[in-house]
């Protein structure tokens, strides 16, 4: 489990470790329901995003001696009191837990306990299984710990739920929609009930409609604090197709593409990182590197479009060297002191930008292989409203040299959105060349896609409509001084980020047309907050310029958003002009290739028997 | 006077205070009933003693009545169990009835019958001799001693769970004396045996006690136990009284009343009565004597002594600290000044002046102490003297903090409302501070009054979630018990009243009406419970199937949705009526889908068939035959998926299938003749495959059957030929007419095999537009420069001049830069 300190999650405008504390507070409280000494069996997916809420030693301290991860074996022994599982309600996950304590039952090992939290949620149907397995019975208690809303940073938030598109638009199951609507009631007793809530889109209404129920069920209960955060904007993914499939050009957004960032953490393979001197031949294991904004390089560098990464390497190895420099000037004891006490916060920056430099060298030679630059330049083409009605040269030649699945798929899909939807001639050339290609099993996937709307038969043009009057194409961006969100995607604007654009300025009520064309209905729905709990506003002659007057939106994700959009929501919160702060919060940070990769039917395909 | 009701008693005074004159002054006579009045104010039953009453003992079986504090009767019931030998009171208001075989009732204050406990098989078999009702650390317990002299002890009547205490050694007569004692967290009796006493607990243990006498002791005849646990009286045969901590440790006193007759009753407070005599004591001055011409009854509470009688209720008690202060003849404290202060003030004299000056320096003590001592009279009219009092001294100070005001004239509005006659809880300030304003409302709701506890919620501004609601909700269950309204207009009457109250329960009301019989009451109740965790549950329990699902549904829990089809798929045991019943609910339905997959996939295929979905289930097909190892079966899925597909209508779907039977046919039969592996690859990869093998002719003819596009097929030979270093055979087939594809794409296929000089063999094919690329891919960087020049093309001097930057060659750099200013001047 990754150590990570937390003091940076305080740093944003909204506080996220209050929320933090609140998970630990929780956590210690189920851990301590039990006494003596104990032993954590995980299940993979949440180590973590427990990670990031409480380190080993905040375990340690509560007598937890061993961890293991929960795998199909016996459990390894160990001589604790207690054994508890902690695991996510999925029915899979059940049946290992039962057989590992029928194992332990053979082995007959005595006083000890066992225990189970579910997280987020209890679930029925797992009990049930546990049931029907034998096994519900041996545990002593069965608890939640709803560890909702994991804080990956000072402004971002995340469920860490993978599939919840899938299962919201390709299995109708809205269960992941009920976890979203909990974790906004969280935050809303935590910080306040956000007055005003605006949402586009199925899954958005859903959990709109939720928070009502359970605000009714408060019962008058409300959290009696001064709200924190001002609106809420709920983004369903199903409005913004478009923007997760393209190639992120952000620095952090690349390292999530070409390696894959998950839960703020990054491997690397090591050769890079060791010093030249102590190279050896033996292959080494990946390295492993946290990246959030308590790194103040990686802070500043990670928004930025690639191409304006090095030169601000390079400007701040300039600047760390000109103050390692300072100490040949320091003539005086006190100004050589002066110098000491700066060296660690130095030799700590020195040592970041030695990373950052490997981490930006192993990002370019990604892109700059032929490949990228031309998967890059027909996404371009695509968004751009250019030979979208035929079947592309480049995507053809691709899957004609077996290029990855999901880059064709994704290919394709943005083909098909950017061109309403594709003609069924060519839909289905393309579907065949898939199938014959990359094999019959395929045609699920497809189907799947054709059922989620990525992929479609072309329909009323919508496209070029939206493209216009949301200004998504923008032709001079500046990579290195950005003045417009575009630079994200060099050149275009995610939708996504433009919809909270409008929101906060200057509102939703111009850009109705648009809005309709969108899948999903809008929801603007105001919350009462008793006028003694209303934020004090300054007379409206001097809100204008004081930025403490700055209001707080919270963009929540259902279904995921790219590190992009978090990018550009940042870049806009960074604005003179702008006023509005972004917290962003998500069910799963995901690009292009995860994003596919989950609507993929998985076939287990057993060999036939040859005879 | 103030102090004319003041008995004085060493340096202490006693005052009696008149309560109520009560209600049933000339029906009753107390000498007749068994009697037993709750603390705090309580109600008080009685229960005529047929004994008592020196009547015949008759059949008829006694009525039992209660009456508030005043005297109103409540409720009354003629008793139809056993013989009753003692009543008494728990801690939260219920009437505990002790009958003679130990088994003991319980009644709410409106003689409803809750529930019923025993003390255990002794006690029944052999009867019960006495008893005790005490508060232990648990709520309130019982202990009862059988005529075999054994003593059974429940610690709590909520949850009566009945133990057994140690025996006192050689007990072989009923022992002069016991009662229960609280230590240490746990209940013991103190049992007399003539002079010798024994602490005996639960364990099993026994213990003797000496305590400390002066006087010589034949038999303790009676103890008694302080409020608070702490004290404790013993009272002797010889008409001595003891009285020390209730560990026999310490001893406060010791006082000869001459008297050598069993007092009636020994009450703390350090009081004991005796006949119509009352004697109050004061350590270490035993004074007071009151006297009564008749029959009462005494209440203990924590600061004093209630005594009822047949005409009135008083209120016995030491007189209060600072109301002695303020009140005393000739005290000079500064509450009694600032009372003087606001006396004079008020008959405009300007005395009041004098008297303000002479506390300057204490007035906030003195206003401190009249708030205080307004709290203790039970007059409104003495009370409002000494809050103007403090009102008075207020206006002198600046800094004082008006909250004790405030509160303590809305504590006495409080105690003033719930003294009157008609609700009859005559409780002390003191006594509400440790009962607490939420328990008096839960007191007042037993008492079935919902209006005064609401407007004492508004009044003190509790949150409604809190208070009002509550005592609605309690209001609607009392509702629903009376069978003789109308359950329309119930239902409507209580949703009016109940639906804009925060936090009320509907399921609670609903399943009190359940509990009654209502069912569609209960129905319509539960319709306005906005929980759906709780209103599902009861839904199902009265089988409103579709009713829950939908309001599961609603909820988004798809937990709770899932309690609905589980416990659904139980109670109907015919599947296809299930689905019926599911179906309508598409959500419930594919949450259905979804737990099936997990468990049994066969399943949903057979749901799928059931509505007619036949892509879904030519999809289940497909998935499924992927499973099947054997060959024949394979097929046989995949031909039930075409029909499937064909019925869908999806004729894409259908001849992909029927393209992917074909393939594992020819997979088959190539893997028979060249014993190779071709099953499950795709029609790419079996041309590929084929194409390695130099099985070129099969590999043509797949491409001609499955209508391969003639661009890929190309690129999947060169590849496959390159890999398997056939240079021969691809130089061949570049040399096929019309290729559809540029010659670079020969130059690419071999540089990626690393063979630089059969890629040079194609170089001159390649097209002038694409030369400079190729020449690059080759890693000819200078000759791509010069091509690119000789072109004059920009754009593909850009190109090597990017590769130059990429790979830091800067001699490339600075020439093709040179060569880029070159093409431009000529331009």
């Amino acid at each position: 489990m990754a150590t990570s300190g937390s003091s940076h999650l305080s740093s944003g405008k909204i506080n996220l470790g209050v929320l933090r504390d609140h998970y630990r507070r929780e956590l210690v409280e189920c851990i301590d329901r039990c006494t003596g000494t104990k032993a954590l069996v995980w299940d993979d997916a949440l180590t973590g995003p427990f990670g990031l809420v409480a380190e080993y030693s905040l375990l340690k301290d509560h007598e937890v001696e061993k961890m293991f991860p929960l795998g199909p074996k016996t459990l390894q022994p160990s001589n604790v009191q207690n054994i508890i599982f902690l695991t996510r309600p999925k029915l899979k996950l059940m049946e290992l837990i039962a057989q590992n304590l029928l194992n332990e039952d053979q082995k007959g090992t005595l006083r000890t306990e066992f225990h189970l939290i579910f997280v987020p949620r209890k679930s029925l149907l797992c009990e049930k299984k546990l049931k029907e397995m034998g096994v519900y019975g041996t545990f002593t208690s069965v608890d939640e710990f709803s560890l909702e809303l994991v804080p990956f940073d000072n402004d971002l938030l995340s469920m860490e739920m993978d599939t919840t598109f899938r299962e919201c638009y390709l299995e109708n199951d809205f269960t992941s929609m009920f976890y979203v609507a909990q974790s906004i009631m969280t935050l809303q007793a935590l910080y306040g009930i956000i007055p005003y809530i605006n949402g586009k889109g199925d899954c958005a209404k859903q959990v709109v409609e939720m928070m009502r129920r359970m605000k009714g069920e408060l019962g008058g209960r409300e959290p009696q604090i001064t709200p924190q955060i001002d609106n809420l904007l709920i983004i369903d993914r199903n409005v913004d197709l478009l923007t997760p499939l393209l190639s992120q050009l952000t620095y952090e957004g690349l390292i999530d593409e070409t390696f894959g960032l998950n839960n703020t953490s990054v491997k690397l393979p090591a050769e890079k990182f060791v010093p030249k001197n102590q190279k050896s031949d033996e292959p080494l294991e990946p390295k492993k590197f946290v990246l959030n904004s308590s790194d103040e390089l990686y802070a500043d560098l990670r928004d930025k479009n690639f191409n304006a990464v090095g030169s601000i390497v390079s400007r701040k190895a300039k600047a760390i060297t000109a103050e390692f420099d300072e100490r040949h000037q320091a003539k005086t004891v006190g100004e050589m002191k002066q110098f000491v006490t700066k060296l660690p916060h130095l030799q700590k920056a020195r040592e970041s930008l030695a990373t950052h430099t490997s981490i930006a060298e192993l990002v370019k030679e990604a892109t700059n292989s032929e490949d990228f630059m031309d998967t890059l330049r027909c996404q371009q083409d695509f968004v751009n409203g250019l030979d979208t009605d035929k079947v592309h040269p480049y995507i053809e030649e691709c899957i004609a040299k077996k290029h990855p699945i999901t880059k064709i798929l994704r290919l394709i899909c943005i083909q098909s959105y950017c061109n309403d939807g594709m003609k069924p001639k060519i839909l289905e050339y393309y579907k065949r060349e898939i199938i014959q290609t990359y094999g019959f099993e395929h045609m699920l996937t497809l189907m799947n896609l054709e059922r989620t709307g990525l992929l479609r038969p072309s329909s009323t043009r919508t496209y070029a409509i939206i493209r216009k009057s949301l200004r998504l194409i923008v032709e001079d961006v500046h990579e290195q001084n950005p003045t417009d969100i575009a630079y994200v995607y060099s050149g275009y604007a995610p939708l996504s980020v433009r919809l909270a654009q409008h929101l906060a300025r200057p509102g939703w009520r111009s850009i109705t047309e648009v809005l309709n064309l969108l899948p999903g209905p809008k929801i603007e729905e105001i919350q009462q907050i008793p006028v003694a709990l209303r934020k004090r506003r300054n007379s409206m002659t001097s809100s204008h310029s004081s930025t403490g007057d700055q209001k707080v939106t919270l963009v929540f994700f259902l279904g995921g958003v790219t590190y992009a959009e978090i990018a550009a929501l940042r870049f806009l919160a960074q604005q003179d002009d702008g006023g509005t702060d972004y917290l962003i919060a998500t069910t799963k940070i995901i690009n292009g290739n995860s994003f596919i990769e989950l609507l993929k039917e998985k076939v287990d395909t057993v060999k036939l028997n040859p005879f | 006077m103030a102090t004319a009701d003041w008995n004085p008693l060493g340096d202490v005074y006693y005052r009696n205070v008149e309560l109520y004159q009560m209600e049933w002054n000339g029906l009753i006579d107390l000498n007749h009933f068994m009697i037993a009045a709750a603390p705090y104010g309580g109600p008080v039953v009685l229960m005529k003693d047929e004994k008592k009453a020196g009547r015949v003992v008759t059949n008829v079986k006694p009525v039992i009545s209660v009456y508030n504090a005043a005297g109103k009767l409540l409720s009354q019931h003629r008793w139809n169990s056993g013989t009753v030998v003692h009543l008494g009171w728990s801690n939260t208001e219920e009437l505990l009835c002790i009958q003679d075989n130990g088994v003991i009732l319980v009644y709410d204050i409106a003689l409803n019958f809750k529930r019923t406990f025993g003390m255990g098989t002794e006690a029944k078999d052999v009867k019960i001799l006495d008893w005790k009702i005490f508060s232990s650390f648990q709520g309130t317990g019982i202990a009862v001693m059988t005529t075999s002299f054994r003593i059974y002890i429940v610690n709590n009547v909520d949850d009566p769970r009945v133990r057994k205490l140690a025996e006192v050694p050689d007990l072989n007569s009923v022992p002069s004396s016991w009662t229960i004692l609280n230590l240490d967290r746990q209940c013991r009796a103190l049992v007399a045996k003539n002079s010798q006493l024994f602490l005996i607990d639960q364990g099993g243990q026994y213990e003797e006690q000496f305590p400390k006498l002066s006087s010589p002791v034949t038999a303790f005849i009676e103890m008694a136990v302080s409020f608070n646990n702490k004290m404790l009286s013993l009272f002797t045969d010889t008409g001595v009284i003891w009285i020390g901590s209730s560990d026999l440790k310490e001893v406060h006193c010791e006082f000869n009343t001459k008297a050598a007759r069993r007092p009636q009753q020994l009450s703390w407070y350090v009081i004991f009565k005796h006949l119509y005599k009352l004697y109050s004591l004061y350590i270490p001055k035993p004074i007071v004597r009151y006297n009564f011409d008749s029959f009462v009854y005494l209440v203990q509470e924590e600061d004093g002594l209630r005594i009822i009688g047949n005409e009135v209720h008083q209120f016995l008690q030491k007189v209060p600290n600072v109301t002695e202060q303020i009140f005393k003849i000739g005290s000079m404290e500064p509450g009694a000044m600032l009372y003087e202060a606001s006396k004079e003030f008020s008959r405009r004299s300007q005395k009041a002046d004098e008297y303000i000056r002479m506390i300057k320096d204490k007035l906030d003590v003195a206003v401190d102490q009249c708030i205080l001592a307004a709290g203790h009279e039970f007059e409104p009219s003495k009370q409002k003297s000494l809050l103007r009092a403090a009102s008075f001294g207020k206006c002198f100070l600046t800094e004082y903090r008006p909250e004790a005001f405030v509160d303590m004239c809305q504590m006495l509005r409080v105690l003033n409302q719930v003294r009157q006659y008609s609700v009859g809880i005559p409780l002390t300030y003191t006594q509400l501070g440790h009962l607490s304003v939420p328990v008096l409302i839960d007191r007042l709701v037993l008492r079935k009054l919902f209006c005064l506890a609401i407007r004492i919620c508004h009044y003190l501004k509790i949150p409604d979630a809190e208070g009002a609601s509550r005592i609605l909700a309690h209001w609607a269950c009392y509702k629903v018990q009376q069978k003789h309204e109308d359950e329309e207009q119930l239902a409507r009457a209580i949703s009016q009243k109940l639906i804009d109250a925060p936090g009320v329960s509907f399921s609670e009301i609903a399943s009190q009406a359940l509990e009654q019989g209502r069912k569609q009451l209960a129905i319509k109740l539960l319709d306005y419970e906005s929980k759906a965790s709780e209103q599902v549950p009861l839904l199902l329990k009265m089988d409103q199937n579709n009713a829950a699902l939908s309001k599961a549904v609603d909820s988004g829990d798809t937990d709770l949705v899932y309690t609905v089809l589980l416990t659904m798929k139980e109670k109907i045991s015919n599947m296809g009526e299930f689905f019926m019943a599911i179906r309508q609910m598409p959500v419930a339905y594919s949450l259905y889908i979804q737990y099936c997959r997990q468990q049994n996939p066969k399943v949903v295929e057979d749901l799928y068939y059931q509505e007619d979905n036949f892509l879904a289930e030519g999809n289940c097909k497909v998935i499924r035959s992927f499973s099947e190892d054997i060959f024949e079966d394979r097929v046989r899925k995949l031909e039930a998926a075409i029909n499937c597909y064909q019925k869908a209508k999806m004729e894409f779907a259908a001849k992909q299938t029927e393209d992917q039977i074909k393939l594992l046919k020819l997979q088959r039969k190539l893997e028979d003749e060249t014993n190779k592996p071709y099953l499950d690859l795709s029609i790419q990869d079996t041309m590929y495959r084929l194409t390695q093998n130099g099985n070129h002719k099969l590999a043509e003819q797949i491409r001609k059957d499955f209508k391969v596009p003639d661009k890929r097929f190309w690129l999947m030979r060169m590849s496959a030929l390159a890999e398997s270093g056939d240079w021969m055979e691809l130089e061949k087939f570049s040399k096929t007419k019309k290729p559809p594809v540029g010659m670079e794409a020969f130059v690419n296929i071999c540089m990626k095999y690393n063979n630089r000089s059969e890629a040079m063999k194609y170089l001159s094919r390649v097209l002038p537009d694409q030369k400079v690329q190729a020449l690059l891919n080759i890693g000819n960087a200078k000759e791509a420069a010069d091509a690119a020049f000789e072109m004059r093309s920009e754009e593909g001097l850009g190109l090597v001049l990017t590769k130059a930057i990429n790979s830091n060659n800067k001699q490339l750099v600075e020439s093709v830069k040179d060569m880029m200013n070159r093409v431009n001047t000529k331009k």
